[in-house]
């Protein structure tokens, strides 16, 4: 018997682990003498109560979506995949190469072809870890996160040489040319009566990514493939027994999982940035692994916990503008969330599951 | 016996977890100097009730008394000090030390070995002398077989002046002569005045060793009644709550073509060990054919080579047509196409995804059979619904298809295997361990289903380590040893002595009684020399 209700697990850890994440945030905003209020409201007001924070927020929860799918995925074959970080970089050089070198008409078409591009490279640089665990035993996570130096090294050498045009002093391509450019929320849903979102990056991949969480969730729970998934990450042994390939698994998988940790470039180098720049992930490689642990691996899972790093990000940002909390404070604050969310997850969950085991005891 | 205090007197012992009552209180008395058992089937709160004795779980409510003397038991030392002594189901030996060191392993005086290491050999020389228990103290954990580990773990607990011996499923992994011996050594320290707690589900064992029987069902006491004054029929009954058919109806064989004909196959594993030397056998159509052994004698390769999962050389056919053993062009999938339907030995780890559904679990291995999709995707609702009437038609309780297949009991998760690789229809069924940790209800339908697949024509493979399994449910018996096949009999003519050699790797020596021929070949093998094959 399960030790407690679904909803229990899904809902109720999260909101007391964020509460407890909030509390210890709380002292420490104490503790450097700002009035953890005014804190919390700034945060609640730059990100959520104008549009643009909005725009900024959902910009923020687009890269997490696809990089907390892309770590999903692949631990539904037990595979930890770290490397988001390195396969968004390669993604990024994908939608670059896409969108310089190919003439489009219409970013619609753009689009499709940037993130064909991005998800190629973002699945190629998985593939390498991925035959190397599937055929040599080579940890997944120590060659991942190698993968990561390793394409950030790249790129460094790619955009200080070859792709930076002649005479450019910052390290980065040449801007993307217009008819690539991505309709941004502001461009989507801006009139000249209500001017929402303005001056927000949130763009049309935002969409893009909705439509991940939905195809992702029918590949894992109403495919073959999913099935074949899930059962060699529960058991590679009944795997073997049902005649499930392993290496075809872990390979497979990870080509996914890369290719939707590249597919997050989509959105910050063809909607944001408008060209290929050093640094373009932000760490959000890593912030999926939270996302993916938040969500439970659950693509509507991933979608909330995205949205709500997305806040955190926003709102960091909006403190670090407007008062004198430093910035290094807004990252202690993420971590906590992210430790209370991800890493100390059983500390919420041992005490819950007994309580219910309790009440349970007292129906019977 | 009325005066002597009871060497342990349990009193309204209950213990809960979560929701789960697994001792309702339970009292009883057993008295020094006997072999009592404790009979139930799997989850009946045996291992609860002895945890609580051994200190691993603290009782909710109830008394313990050691010797007439009310005694508290937190931990496992105070158990130790109070006398106990317990043999677990899963030795706790260090693997790479020698007998003795395990000895006194937690037990060691003072800060140097040596001393100890002395007086540990002395004892040892004393205690093998006195109750039969011979090991060489400076053989290597690793080195020995199972039944001398089992010994080793024996001692460890005499050596700790343990008057109450608690053995937990001893004999599953023993052969029968090894067996023998055990019970010879536990009649010793029952002489000796040493009181004795069997722990198993193996009805055989408790008729003929115990002096009393403690019969336990969900988490309760049904019974304690004197051996002499029970059956068999009763202790089943006793158990499972209702009247249960121990012995198999079947039908004599009708044995029709050969479906599966393997030929010189070898297995070598993953360490380059050969684990099948080189055998060859027939089955007929309709006919079950079982293979004996004690657990590691390459019965589990075999299974893994015929169902796919492993590799192997020689040459096997079904129905008259080759069958892949290099894996390049075959897996699990492909034998399943062939008509080779296959029960794991462990449901656990390969037959079930344990947090799979049911439904999930009875289209495992057949998942990719077009009948269950409609263009890419998956038809749940249609599997749904087709799990649901195989879960009737096997008995499956409860029959809900959208629990998760880790909440059904044992026998439960068997019957969904089951069903699954039965309802295929196959023209070979590969059984391993059919009845491995199920109860006694459902071991009785699991039989009838397999005779009567053989009664429709088909072939089956069975392999088994319960002897009494194997005797009564097949048609022709092998036992294997050591990677080969060391002879076929018919069951009709064999028996359990007979077959209890050929499981140690000796065929027939008339002169000798059998433990002693299986002693000394056992120490053969541990000495590195080849064993005899009479």
């Amino acid at each position: 018997m399960d030790k407690m209700p679904a909803w229990a697990d899904v809902v109720l850890i999260p909101i007391i682990s964020l509460i407890l994440a909030g509390i210890l945030s709380t002292l420490v905003i104490l503790a450097i003498g700002e009035n953890p209020l005014e804190a919390y409201k700034l945060m609640i007001e730059g990100a959520l109560m104008r549009s643009a924070g909005w725009g900024y927020t959902l910009y923020y929860a687009t890269n997490f979506m696809f990089t907390g799918l892309a770590v999903s995925v692949a631990f539904h074959a037990r595979m930890f995949n770290i490397g988001g970080e390195g396969q968004a970089m390669l993604g990024g050089l994908g939608v670059a190469l896409a969108c310089l070198f190919i003439p489009w008409p219409h970013w619609s078409l753009a689009i499709l072809g940037s993130s064909i591009g991005a998800a190629l490279f973002g699945a190629a640089w998985a593939l390498i870890p991925a035959y190397l665990q599937a055929k040599r035993g080579s940890h997944i996570v120590i060659t991942t996160i190698m993968f990561n130096f390793i394409a950030a090294a790249l790129l460094n050498y790619l955009l200080v040489g070859l792709l930076k045009p002649a005479g450019a002093m910052d390290p980065a391509t040449a801007k993307f040319p217009e008819p690539t450019h991505l309709p941004t929320f502001q461009d989507m849903f801006a009139t000249a009566e209500t001017p929402l979102f303005r001056g927000a990056p949130a763009n049309v991949s935002f969409f893009l990514a909705l439509l991940a969480c939905l195809l992702v969730w029918l590949l894992i729970w109403r495919t073959k493939l999913g099935y074949e998934i899930r059962a060699f990450g529960y058991s590679q042994s009944g795997a073997k027994y049902a005649g499930i390939s392993g290496v075809k698994t872990i390979i497979i998988a990870m080509l996914i999982s890369g290719g939707l940790a590249g597919m997050m470039a989509v959105n910050t180098t063809q909607g944001e940035a408008e060209r290929l720049i050093l640094n373009m992930t932000e760490g959000a490689g890593f912030i999926g692994i939270a996302v993916a642990l938040m969500g439970r691996n659950h693509p509507f899972g991933v979608l909330l916990a995205a949205i709500l790093f997305g806040f955190l990000y926003q709102g960091g940002a909006e403190l670090a503008l407007w008062t004198s909390i430093p910035r290094e404070l807004i990252v202690v604050i993420q971590a906590l969330v992210i430790l209370f969310t991800g890493a100390l997850d059983n500390m919420v969950r041992m005490p819950l599951e007994k309580l219910f085991l309790a009440l349970r005891k007292k129906e019977a | 016996m009325s005066g002597t205090a009871p060497a342990i007197e349990l009193k309204g012992i209950s213990k809960a977890f979560g929701p789960v009552q697994a001792n309702k209180d339970i009292s009883i008395r057993v008295m020094p100097g006997t072999i009592h058992g404790i009979i139930g089937e799997n989850g009946a709160g045996k291992s609860t009730l002895m945890s609580i004795l051994y200190g691993f779980y603290k009782a909710d409510k109830g008394e313990v008394f050691i010797n007439g003397t009310k005694t508290e038991i937190p931990d496992s030392q105070a158990a130790i000090a109070a006398g106990i002594g317990m043999v677990f189901q899963h030795f706790k030996l260090v693997e790479n030390f020698t007998v003795v060191e395990n000895v006194i392993l937690g037990a060691e005086d003072g800060a140097m070995l040596t001393p100890s290491i002395a007086k540990a050999r002395k004892s040892l020389k004393q205690l093998a002398e006195e109750y039969e228990l011979n090991v060489d103290p400076d053989a290597k954990i690793e080195d020995l077989s199972v039944g001398h580990q089992q010994r080793v773990e024996i001692l460890k607990a005499l050596y700790r002046q343990a008057d109450i011996l608690i053995l937990d499923e001893p004999t599953g992994v023993l052969t029968p002569a090894e067996a023998d011996h055990l019970f010879r050594i536990l009649d010793n320290l029952r002489n000796e005045g040493k009181t004795i707690i069997l722990i198993t589900h193996k009805l055989r064992e408790i008729m003929e060793y115990t002096d009393t029987v403690s019969v336990m069902r969900q988490g309760e006491m049904t019974a304690t009644v004197k051996t002499a004054e029970t059956s068999p029929e009763q202790l089943a009954e006793l158990m499972v709550g209702r009247k249960v058919l121990l012995r198999v109806d079947k039908k004599p064989a009708a044995p029709g073509d050969v479906v599966l004909s393997v030929k010189d196959l070898k297995v070598t594993d993953g360490a380059g060990v050969e684990r099948v030397k080189g055998i060859s056998f027939d089955i007929r159509a309709g006919e079950i054919y079982g293979i004996a052994g004690v657990a590691g004698n390459g019965q589990s390769e075999l299974m893994e080579v015929l169902g796919g999962m492993r590799t192997g050389t020689g040459t096997i056919s079904l129905n008259g047509e080759p069958v892949d053993l290099t894996g390049k062009y075959s897996d699990g999938q492909s034998r399943r196409a062939r008509g080779i339907s296959h029960v794991p030995e462990d449901r656990h780890d390969e037959g079930l995804i344990l947090d799979y559904t049911a439904w999930e679990n009875t289209i495992f291995g057949y998942h990719r059979d077009p009948k269950w999709s409609s263009g890419p995707l998956m038809n749940n609702a249609a599997i749904i619904q087709e799990a649901e009437a195989k879960m009737q038609r096997f008995d499956v309780r409860p029959p809900i298809p959208t629990l998760k297949a880790k909440s059904f009991s044992g026998g439960n998760q068997q019957k969904i295997v089951l069903a699954r690789e039965i309802e295929k229809n196959p023209d070979l069924l590969l059984v391993g361990q059919p009845t491995r940790g199920v109860d006694i209800g459902a071991i009785e339908f699991i039989h009838q289903e397999i005779i009567r697949l053989r009664d429709e024509g088909k072939a089956i493979l069975l392999v088994s380590v319960e002897l009494d399994e194997i005797r009564s449910l097949s048609d022709r018996i092998a036992v294997m040893f050591d990677g080969k096949i060391m002879g076929e009999r018919d069951p009709e003519t064999t028996d359990e002595r007979e077959l209890g050699l050929m499981m140690a790797g000796i065929s027939e020596e008339p002169d000798k009684p059998a433990w002693k021929a299986v002693e000394e070949n056992l120490e053969a093998v541990e000495h590195g020399e080849a064993p005899k094959h009479g």
